[in-house]
C-alpha cells in the first residue's frame, strides 16, 4: 500500500483523450472561483416506491459546466430532471431530499413549479421542435411569459445565441420541421435561452447527431457557460472530457435479493479527475471501458 | 448454410398455391364490394338523374309526384349539421382534452366515464331516437321540433367525436408538451398552444365523417318527430323535415314515380355526404403531420 502511494500508479487514460485539453481545463477550473448555484442534499428519487436513485449530494456551481455520466439505468436524467421539477409530470414519481437554488429549496411549498422552469430551462435528447414555424418555435417562450415588446430582437438574439442566426435568417416563417436534426437542437436551445434562464440543462443534448453537428453543439456549450450555467447528462465520456469543468459519475447499485437496481452518485470532482485520477476503482472501471 | 450459386432454391409448391390462393380470395372480396356499390349507384342514378332539378331542390313535398320536391327537407338537414356541428364539437373535444389531458386515469369515476363512452359508439341509433323521444319530445315538453332533432344527432355522434378526438390529441407527442413545460408554460398554455392547435387537422376530420354519418340518419329523427309534409323552411322551434326521412317516406308510397323520385333525393344526400368526405379527406392531407 505504501509503495503504492510513494509511486502513484500512473493514471488511467482514455483512449483517444486529449491530454493537452484537459491539463488546460484543468487550469481554467483551478483558477476560477466557485458559486454554488445547486445545493443537493440527500436527494432521493422514487418511482411507485422504487427507488430510482438514492441519497445523491453534491454542489453545481454557477458558469460552470457539471456533466452527469453513467452506464444506463443509473438515473442521471432522472437526476437532471429534478433541476427544473420535470418529474412532477410523472404522476409516480417521488422525490425526496432538498434541492436548495439560490438558498431556496426547489421542493418546497411555496414554490410554483412552473416559476421553477422559467428559470431552469432544459434541452431534451431528441430535439423537439414544436410544429410551428421558426420563428414561432423561439417565440413561444416569450409570448407565454406575456413579453410581448421587441419579439422580433428577441428572437434573433437568441438565435445569435444558439448560433443558429445565419442558417435561417432568411427563413423564419419556415417550419421547423424543415431544418437537419443538428439545426432543430440548436433550434431548441435558442428556444430556452429565449426565455432568459439561469440555468441550461441539457439531457443527451447530442447523442441523436452526427459528430459536426456534435461539434457544434460543445462549441455553442463553451461560448453560453460565460452567461449560463449548464448541467448536461452524456453516454459519450469524450463529450464530458471537452466540455464539462466538473464531472459526477454515477452507477447502479444492484439489490440481488429485492432485483432492484439503484441508481447512486460515485464520485464528482473536478473533470480531469475524474479522468485522469479518479478517486474510485468504479469511476476508473468506467473511464477506462472497463465497464458499462 | 452455404450461399454458392444455386442453393438458394425454389419455395415448396404447396407455398405457392396457398399464397395464389389467397390472393385470388383477397381480389373476389374486393371485387364483391366494389360491384355491389357500383350496381346500386348505377341503378339509384339511372332512376333518379330525371328528378334532379329545381323543383327538387326548392319545392315543398307534394302527393303529385311531378310537383314534389324535397326544399324543406335538404334545409332542414342543413340546418340541423349546423346545429349539430356547433354543439359536437365543443362538447367532444372537452371531453376528449378532459380524458386525454386532465384525467386521472386510476379515479373509478374517469374509468367509467372512458367504458360508458365506448358503449354508447355501439347503441343502435332507434334507442336514441326512443330516449329522444321520452327524453326531449315529451320529459322537456321541447316537441317535435328541429332542436329536437339536432340535439338527438349530437347525442348520437357525440362518441365518434369523442374518440376521434382522443386519437388525434394522443398522436401529438409527448415530447411536444415536455418541451413547452420546460419552458415554463401552464397546462392550460400547453393545451391550448401546443396541444390542441396540433391535433386540430384530425378533430375537423373526425368531427365531418361523424357529420356524415348523422346526416343519413333516418330512425332517431322519425322518433323525434320529424314530419313529412312540411311546406314552410324550418326553424329552430318549429316541425321540421330532414332529407332521409323524405327519402323513407316517398319509398313508402305505392306509386312508382315517387320511388324514382326518392332515387333523386337519395342522389342529392350523396352528394352533399361525398362533399363532406372530401373535405374530410382533403384537410387530413393538407395538414395531416409526420412526427
Amino acid at each position: 500500500m505504501s509503495e503504492m502511494e510513494s509511486a502513484p500508479a500512473a493514471p488511467a487514460k482514455i483512449p483517444g483523450m486529449d491530454e493537452k485539453l484537459l491539463e488546460e481545463r484543468a487550469k481554467e477550473t483551478g483558477s476560477t472561483r466557485r458559486d454554488v448555484l445547486f445545493d443537493v442534499t440527500d436527494l432521493t428519487v422514487n418511482y411507485s416506491g422504487v427507488p430510482a436513485l438514492k441519497n445523491v449530494s453534491l454542489e453545481i456551481y454557477k458558469n460552470y459546466v457539471t456533466a452527469f455520466i453513467g452506464p444506463s439505468g443509473c438515473g442521471k436524467s432522472t437526476f437532471i430532471r429534478c433541476f427544473n421539477r420535470m418529474n412532477d409530470l410523472i404522476p409516480t414519481a417521488e422525490v425526496a431530499g432538498r434541492i436548495l437554488y439560490h438558498g431556496i429549496d426547489l421542493y418546497g411549498s411555496e414554490v410554483d413549479s412552473v416559476e421553477v422552469r422559467k428559470r431552469i430551462g432544459m434541452v431534451f435528447q431528441k430535439p423537439n421542435p414544436f410544429p410551428k414555424s421558426i420563428y414561432d418555435n423561439i417565440a413561444f417562450g416569450p409570448r407565454i411569459l406575456g413579453w410581448k415588446k421587441n419579439l422580433d430582437e428577441r428572437v434573433e438574439r437568441a438565435l445569435r445565441q444558439a448560433a443558429l442566426w445565419d442558417e435561417v435568417r432568411n427563413r423564419l416563417k419556415e417550419s421547423a420541421y424543415s431544418l437537419s436534426g443538428g439545426q432543430q437542437q440548436r433550434l431548441c436551445i435558442a428556444r430556452c435561452l429565449a426565455v432568459e434562464p439561469d440555468v441550461l440543462l441539457m439531457d443527451e443534448p447530442a447523442s441523436a447527431l452526427d459528430p459536426i453537428s456534435t461539434t457544434a453543439i460543445e462549441d455553442l456549450m463553451h461560448e453560453l457557460k460565460k452567461d449560463y450555467t449548464i448541467v448536461i447528462v452524456t453516454h459519450n465520456m469524450q463529450q464530458a472530457a471537452r466540455v464539462a469543468d466538473m464531472t459526477a459519475f454515477f452507477s447502479v447499485d444492484v439489490d440481488e435479493e429485492q432485483d432492484r437496481r439503484t441508481g447512486i452518485l460515485v464520485e464528482y470532482d473536478q473533470t480531469p479527475t475524474i479522468f485522469t485520477n479518479p478517486g474510485d476503482k468504479r469511476t476508473e472501471d468506467y473511464v477506462t471501458g472497463r465497464f458499462g | 448454410m452455404s450461399a454458392a450459386p444455386g442453393v438458394v432454391g425454389r419455395r415448396s409448391g404447396g407455398d405457392r398455391v396457398r399464397g395464389t390462393a389467397f390472393y385470388v380470395l383477397l381480389l373476389v372480396a374486393v371485387t364483391i364490394g366494389f360491384v355491389l356499390l357500383f350496381v346500386l349507384l348505377a341503378d339509384v342514378i339511372r332512376k333518379g338523374i330525371g328528378y334532379v332539378d329545381l323543383t327538387l331542390l326548392n319545392e315543398p313535398n307534394s302527393s303529385d309526384p311531378s310537383k314534389a320536391g324535397a326544399g324543406p327537407a335538404i334545409r332542414g338537414t342543413i340546418y340541423m349539421m349546423v346545429l349539430l356541428l356547433l354543439l359536437v364539437v365543443p362538447l367532444g373535444v372537452g371531453t376528449a382534452l378532459y380524458l386525454e389531458e386532465y384525467a386521472d386515469r386510476d379515479r373509478w369515476y374517469n374509468r367509467l366515464l372512458e367504458i360508458n363512452i365506448q358503449n354508447l359508439a355501439a347503441v343502435p341509433s332507434i334507442v336514441y331516437g326512443i330516449l329522444g323521444l321520452a327524453f326531449l319530445v315529451r320529459g322537456l315538453g321541447l316537441g317535435r321540433v328541429l332542436l329536437a332533432g339536432a340535439l338527438i344527432l349530437t347525442l348520437l355522434v357525440l362518441p365518434t367525436v369523442i374518440v376521434a378526438s382522443r386519437e388525434a390529441i394522443r398522436a401529438v407527442p409527448d415530447s411536444i408538451r415536455q418541451g413547452a413545460y420546460a419552458l415554463g408554460a401552464t397546462q392550460w398554455q400547453v393545451v391550448r398552444r401546443q396541444v390542441l392547435p396540433a391535433a386540430i387537422p384530425g378533430i375537423a376530420t373526425g368531427s365531418i365523417l361523424a357529420l356524415a354519418r348523422a346526416i343519413g340518419e333516418t330512425a332517431p329523427l322519425l322518433l323525434v318527430g320529424a314530419l313529412t309534409f312540411v311546406a314552410i323552411n324550418p326553424t329552430l322551434l318549429g316541425s321540421f323535415t330532414a332529407l332521409p326521412v323524405q327519402i323513407y317516406q316517398w319509398i313508402a308510397r305505392p306509386q312508382d314515380e315517387f320511388r324514382l323520385l326518392a332515387a333523386a333525393g337519395i342522389m342529392v344526400l350523396l352528394a352533399i355526404l361525398l362533399t363532406m368526405n372530401a373535405f374530410a379527406i382533403w384537410l387530413r392531407n393538407r395538414y395531416q403531420r409526420r412526427w
